[in-house]
């Protein structure tokens, strides 16, 4: 599910009342039948969200910056997986250096790592293309392929044309109101 | 990818971050504590060197030093958290947020509260204390400062999304930490004139025990309520 | 409790509510207040040890009572803001505060005025007026933290929160104090024994305390009303409610 529309009409605010970070002023967020206030840690075990930003500190390195998020969301680390998996988006080399020294790309793949490690059902990604090159963008779009074959549901905002690769690709436009 | 739930896991996890962060970036350890050295050594300058004198405000001085210098840690405790997205991430953690919350207090307490405990001893000696007292300037700041790390923490919580938060944080916590002041300077005092003080040392640790269980609930909402 | 309170998470019967009580209030403020001075600074007599300089209690103790009662409220209301998601609640927290903060200035300002002839300096830091100072810079905390917000929805729950914070805290800091000041005091503070009162004294005080606190929740409902109106300015019940003049 994809949802665009132009700058200043919500998209954010949408993606953060959904992930629960802010409140509706009316109606309310459920999933799989539940109001996710109520048990939001529940909830919170099936959500993967990544926003502008991204969650990773700039001076741990990139290897502590994935460590530290899988320990942090209850999944047990494995650090030849999470070598491989740092090499395999272009940071071979850069896994031990502070992330302030990386480019903007490099540091948003840091953060995209987490969409190879999680057992999360709903992903909410807030403009995951921002700053990434081609092959970056086709990598992700690879993983996001794999996701959705398994059974999971993708909710991004991003300015990227998607519907060519993915035939379920529903749209939500939202419209610029005062 | 196994998932394992374990609350001690994240909260070392969440700990070690912290820590870590503050060895890497060493001034953060280093500047609190010299503010606080430089703090009482302005007091002999202004109230006169006299040895009695001295010794009669040592606890009054070592204490509010020790409010200040906490309250110079406590602006930085969530605002990189909060400035790099990871405080969203702690939200959409499985994990109940208070826990990291008492995590991210524990390190804060370790780097800047434990180092003053640690001090203490020159402290004293620098403002002419007797030994008597000086165990119980020890003990106090060893119960006290933590309790200045978590109320201090509400304040750093309800202010972290604001530009200019940090005065205002004072403004919000220093009336807070009056007791805290009361009975710790009291607990000092009476120790000085050789009687017991374990009335004034309980109290503060019934307050630090109560702390520990409120004060993360308040911090995890303010966070909540910044960060949305 | 849920049940009772919702209709009045509606911002149009919030402010009907405010409207319907609104005239009470001001009716028992004026009654009581000039009531009680009156009779108060007129006619009741003169004490035998501080002659006529005590009826300034007719005000100093009002308006401590009230800076207490104005700040449980604010908490009570920060609570039901808290709890049931009640917007109207967090707009009570901030309309109270500022009237909580005027009552505990009155109250410093009448008792340092009280404390001169008495106890011969303007201020001494007696435990009452150490703590009332104390709950001034809480009024103070809550309300600057309110403003600091861009964002008034976030703000309000801030103010909410500390609000609860102090309201923990207020019992803790005003027993410190009390203990601190029973350790420190020295000779020059004589207390009232307030049940020792005379009561052609006693009833003039109550009345006045009773206007106090209509006054303030006088004070309160306009302040509620004029937030309410602040955040619901585009909707069509605030517009017509303007075109009707």
């Amino acid at each position: 599910m994809q949802v665009e529309g132009p700058n200043g009409a919500g998209k954010t605010s949408l993606l953060r009342i959904i992930a629960g970070f802010a409140r509706a002023d009316e109606g309310q967020i459920c999933f799989e039948g539940q109001d996710i206030s109520r048990d939001y840690d529940t909830f919170a075990e099936s959500l993967l969200f990544i926003g502008h930003k991204t969650g990773v500190n700039q001076q741990l390195t990139a290897y502590e910056n994935v460590l530290y998020w899988l320990q942090v969301h209850g999944y047990g680390a494995d650090e030849e997986e999470i070598y491989t998996l740092l090499g395999q988006l272009g940071l071979v080399g850069l896994e031990d250096v502070p992330v302030r020294t990386l480019s903007a790309g490099q540091q948003r793949r840091v953060a995209l790592v987490r969409l190879w490690l999680n057992k999360a059902r709903l992903w909410i990604l807030d403009e995951p293309f921002t700053a990434l090159d081609k092959k970056g963008v086709a990598l992700l779009q690879q993983q996001f392929e794999s996701h959705l074959a398994n059974g999971g549901a993708i909710l991004l905002t991003t300015h990227q044309d998607l519907t060519t690769q993915f035939s379920s690709l529903k749209t939500l436009a939202l419209e610029y109101r005062h | 990818m196994k998932v394992e739930h374990s609350y001690w896991h994240l909260f070392v996890a969440v700990y070690r971050k912290d820590v870590t962060l503050a060895f890497r970036q060493r001034a953060e350890i280093v500047n609190p504590l010299l503010f606080f050295l430089i703090v009482i050594s302005l007091f002999p300058l202004a109230i006169g060197p006299e040895p009695a004198l001295l010794g009669r405000m040592a606890a009054g001085i070592i204490w509010v030093a020790a409010l200040l210098s906490t309250m110079l840690g406590l602006d930085k405790l969530f605002r990189d958290d909060y400035a790099d997205g990871s405080l969203e991430q702690m939200i959409a953690s499985p994990y109940p947020m208070s826990l990291s919350v008492l995590a991210k207090v524990a390190a804060h307490w370790t780097i800047t509260g434990l180092p003053m405990v640690l001090m203490a001893p020159l402290f004293a000696l620098l403002m002419n204390l007797d030994s008597q007292a000086l165990g119980a300037t020890i003990l106090t700041l060893l119960i006290g400062t933590p309790l200045l790390s978590f109320i201090g923490a509400i304040g750093a919580a309800l202010t972290v999304g604001l530009q200019k938060g940090g005065i205002l944080m004072s403004l919000l916590v220093l009336p807070l930490y009056i007791p805290v002041l009361i009975f710790a300077t009291s607990a000092i005092d009476t120790a000085s004139m050789s009687v017991a003080y374990g009335g004034q040392l309980a109290i503060l640790g019934a307050m630090l025990a109560v702390a520990i269980v409120t004060a993360p609930i308040a911090i995890s909402s303010a966070l909540r309520v910044s960060v949305s | 409790m849920w049940k009772w309170l919702h209709p009045y998470a509606k911002a149009e019967r919030a402010y009907q509510l405010c409207n319907t009580l609104l005239p009470y209030f001001v009716t028992v403020t004026a009654v009581c207040i000039a009531v009680g001075w009156i009779w108060g600074l007129a006619f009741a007599p003169a004490d035998y040890q501080q002659k006529d300089s005590y009826r300034i209690i007719f005000i100093h103790v009002p308006s401590a009572i009230l800076s207490m009662g104005a700040y449980s409220s604010m908490a009570i209301a920060a609570i039901v803001a808290l709890v049931w998601q009640i917007r109207n609640a967090e707009l009570a927290v901030i309309a109270i505060a500022p009237v909580g903060a005027a009552m505990t200035a009155i109250a410093l300002i009448t008792g340092a005025a009280w404390g001169k002839p008495m106890w011969g300096a303007w201020w001494v830091w007696d435990a009452r007026l150490t703590s009332e100072l104390i709950l001034l810079f809480l009024y103070f905390g809550v309300l600057s933290l309110y403003h600091a917000f861009e964002d008034k929805k976030s703000g309000g729950r801030a103010a909410c929160i500390l609000a609860i914070v102090g309201v923990i805290n207020l019992p803790i800091i005003h027993f410190s104090v009390e203990w601190w000041n029973t350790l420190h005091q020295g000779s020059t503070i004589t207390k009232f024994d307030t049940s020792a009162i005379d009561s052609s004294m006693l009833w003039p005080l109550l009345i006045n305390i009773l206007g106090f606190a209509a006054f303030v929740g006088a004070l309160s409902l306009v302040r509620l009303k004029n937030e309410i109106l602040q955040v619901e300015k585009h909707r069509p019940w605030v517009r017509q409610l303007v075109s009707r003049g």
